[in-house]
């Protein structure tokens, strides 16, 4: 089959591998990275139809500006009241996870995963929604369980897989779940939420209930299959669903050109998907909550799903069993564009005369307090490796509704072995 | 001879076939320039270059896809799934396409890939950091499983996998990367450097597939295990004074049918160990066969000693773990039977 096409004196093929800007130790500079204007970008009806709007997905709702005003016509326009509760939310998940990840390297449980910087991406988004929305979140949205008011006890007996844990010690640490409050169970496995959620919406629309879906994933995971399939039944079913994509910029440590980002935004996957996408600063509260609440109303007024990209950084590691600082400089959290959400409401709220520096303070001291409380609290009910918590029994129970005969002999073996191993 | 971790050998065995042969390749979730989450691949981007040892995409289907693809190109893929409770993703991509390409093709088209992957529980990594999916691959027509139990088996057993032609899976038992397990996990580690098995070669070296490894001689019963059951095996065996021989598969698929029946002919009896779930196991494959191959030299029933048909659990990992006290137990109920 040769033929002189297949013998010239072509150019070698390169193969392109994608490298970050920053390693340990460079210094950073985000000069280049664009940051639009906070307030230029128009706020399009929620019936817009998705053609007319492809624009939007490469650039980016910002509401706070250089001194802290809100402005344009994303700003949400709320009251110091909702804004205040944002604020105490996000100090007080900040709070939760300095503690919780200092008691995982004092030994109390085996893992915890921190969401510093990102928790507007959670909190505001949740305020925005109403409270009986599902959400289907992947494993940095414990701010989605402050705004619905789950007590952190709850959340610490989990951390420890004490006798008090509602998982009954079965699940990861922070892998929470409350049917309660529309928080679906978390998957150690990456974006096999996101069609789940697209089907609760699905069923909720074919039901003709009035309750939409949310959904997050880390702009890592928009490489699985799931995602794509997500945006695909998305799309088809026009289903009234919002698919938040945290681009925190490392999926641990893969930059988030190993999901694509070196050639688009991330939102840009929701114009070829025909979804209509918005790209949002992910450290501005009120953007969050703005297109956030844009994307509900649209998804309630059967307008359709709506894929939203916060772009944001992630502060510290990936987990308790990652070291950020073998792969990327440590001047990146400290050069990052967009700051930090809570120093930035923070700043908002002061600048429009209804906070303080010493009121904030003063909420700081209380959220270590009220951690503190709790985990007290919790550390009653046993700590990870101290006893074993749980009967055995409950290992067995849960696999099926019935408990077969196979497992209930497996079941009487295990608790003969406890006998032996642990007598009481 | 150097004295190396499993992770080490892995590393070195990575290290010396990408040094012999361009087409080895490594790819997988932050194996490049971070080197891995366990470390197996640190060091091989800045020696080899990026484009020899590179980071992908989160998408288990496309790391296994895309190693399809380069075998078809004619190179020798060593993609890593980070957790093997990550792998059912690339399901397809295994099982439809690595598996059958070579039948389906007519040996015009071959997968020439060692899939490497940790398993197994012992680190208290909850559901999804802890299970041993083997048999979900034994039962795969076309693909070979290989799980080593040392360090000099790893890397001789991970160089014989990425020469073959045929695809591999190469499951690593994350619980021993550092030293062996007495399935005490209330006893502190012993590093593999306190052990022979840790003298590994730093050149090329390999250990055939499809051959077992009697690491226990013994008359009173055949003992069949791999991985981290290996070593709570022999463990439990000095404990409980018991003449087992001890026969680390190492492995799976080609099994050495030879080694298991000999043995079993010679002690008439035969105790299965795994830590993967039960129902449907590979004890199932291996009981089947010792039942067909050895019925009348058989003095007791053949017995197996697995994890529970349950999610790996969290808090009750130890009560979960196929430990002494379980093996022990089947011990002595096998051996008793001798003198009953």
């Amino acid at each position: 089959m040769a033929d002189e096409n297949s013998k010239t004196n072509l150019p070698p093929l390169s193969l392109h591998i994608p490298e970050p800007k920053y390693r340990p130790g460079d210094p950073v500079d985000y000069s280049d990275v664009d940051i639009p204007k906070a307030g230029d970008l128009s706020r399009p009806d929620v019936n817009s139809d998705p053609a007319t709007m492809r624009d939007m997905v490469y650039d980016m709702v910002r509401v706070l500006d250089d001194d802290y005003t809100a402005v344009g016509p994303w700003d949400p326009k709320l009251s110091d009241d909702t804004l205040l509760k944002m604020l105490k939310t996000m100090a007080q998940v900040r709070a939760f996870d300095d503690r919780l990840h200092r008691m995982q390297r004092q030994g109390k449980t085996s893992f915890y995963m921190k969401c510093t910087g990102e928790e507007a991406t959670s909190v505001a988004a949740t305020m925005a929604l109403h409270s009986d929305d599902m959400c289907f979140p992947s494993y940095r949205q414990q701010g989605i369980l402050f705004v619905r008011g789950y007590p952190m006890v709850d959340m610490i007996n989990q951390i420890f897989s004490n006798r008090e844990d509602k998982l009954k010690g079965r699940q990861l640490p922070i892998m929470y779940c409350s049917r309660e409050l529309g928080f679906f169970s978390i998957s150690g496995n990456l974006a096999t939420q996101y069609p789940q959620a697209v089907g609760w919406a699905m069923a909720s629309a074919a039901k003709g209930d009035t309750r939409i879906a949310a959904t997050w994933c880390g702009e890592g995971s928009t490489a699985e299959g799931d995602f794509h399939s997500a945006m695909t039944f998305a799309t088809v079913y026009n289903a009234p669903i919002i698919m938040n994509v945290v681009n925190n910029q490392w999926a641990i440590s893969s930059f988030s050109g190993f999901a694509g980002a070196e050639r688009t935004t991330f939102a840009a996957r929701a114009a070829g998907y025909g979804i209509a996408g918005l790209r949002v600063d992910g450290n501005d509260p009120l953007a969050v909550y703005s297109a956030t609440q844009w994307a509900a109303e649209r998804a309630r007024t059967n307008n359709g799903p709506t894929l939203i990209e916060h772009f944001t950084y992630r502060a510290e590691a990936h987990s308790t069993s990652d070291d950020p600082g073998a792969y990327r400089s440590a001047q990146e959290r400290e050069e990052w564009p967009l700051g930090d959400p809570i120093t930035r409401l923070k700043r908002h709220l002061i600048h429009r005369g209804v906070w303080s520096k010493d009121q904030h303070e003063a909420l700081d001291k209380e959220c270590i307090e009220a951690v503190k409380v709790a985990t007290k609290e919790a550390e009653k009910n046993g700590i990870l490796g101290h006893g074993l918590h749980q009967p055995f029994e409950t290992m067995f129970q849960d696999v099926f509704e019935e408990m077969p005969w196979h497992l209930k002999e497996q079941s009487d073996q295990a608790n003969r072995e406890r006998e032996i191993k642990w007598p009481s | 001879m150097a004295v190396m971790n499993m992770i080490e050998a892995i590393n070195s065995g990575l290290d010396n076939m990408m040094a012999r042969d361009d087409d080895v390749v490594v790819l997988g979730e932050d194996v490049g320039y971070f080197g891995g989450v366990f470390r197996a691949t640190a060091g091989l981007q800045e020696k080899h270059g990026k484009t020899r040892c590179f980071d992908t995409p989160i998408s288990e289907c496309g790391i296994i896809g895309v190693a399809v693809g380069m075998a078809a190109y004619g190179m020798r893929p060593v993609p890593e799934i980070q957790f093997a409770d990550y792998i059912y993703p690339g399901l397809d991509q295994l099982v439809s396409e690595a598996a059958r390409l070579r039948y389906r093709s007519a040996a015009e088209f071959t997968s020439a890939i060692t899939v490497r992957s940790p398993f197994g529980g012992g680190i208290f990594g909850g559901q999804t950091h802890s299970q041993s999916p083997e048999s979900m691959f034994t039962h795969v027509c076309g693909l070979k499983t290989v799980i080593p139990s040392t360090p000099y088996d790893a890397k001789g057993l991970l160089i014989s996998a990425i020469e073959d032609n045929d695809p591999v899976m190469f499951f690593e038992p994350k619980r021993i990367y550092n030293g062996p397990f007495s399935g005490y996990y209330d006893k502190p580690v012993e590093p593999w450097s306190k052990f022979e098995a840790s003298e590994v070669p730093e050149n090329y070296y390999k250990i055939p597939l499809g051959k077992a490894n009697i690491v226990r001689a013994g008359e009173a019963v055949t003992i069949l295990t791999y991985g981290t059951m290996v070593h709570v095996a022999k463990a439990v065996v000095e404990e409980h004074g018991v003449d087992a021989e001890v026969i680390d598969l190492r492995t799976l698929v080609p099994l050495d049918i030879e080694t298991i029946e000999e043995s079993v002919k010679k002690t008439g009896r035969c105790l299965i160990i795994h830590e993967a779930t039960r129902t449907s196991g590979f004890g199932a494959e291996l009981s089947a066969l010792v039942q067909e191959r050895c019925f009348y030299h058989l003095e007791a029933p053949i017995e197996r000693v697995t994890g529970f048909d349950t999610p790996y659990p969290h808090s009750l990992e130890w009560a979960y773990f196929p430990g002494p006290i379980r093996i022990g137990e089947a011990l002595d109920k096998i051996v008793g039977e001798l003198t009953s």
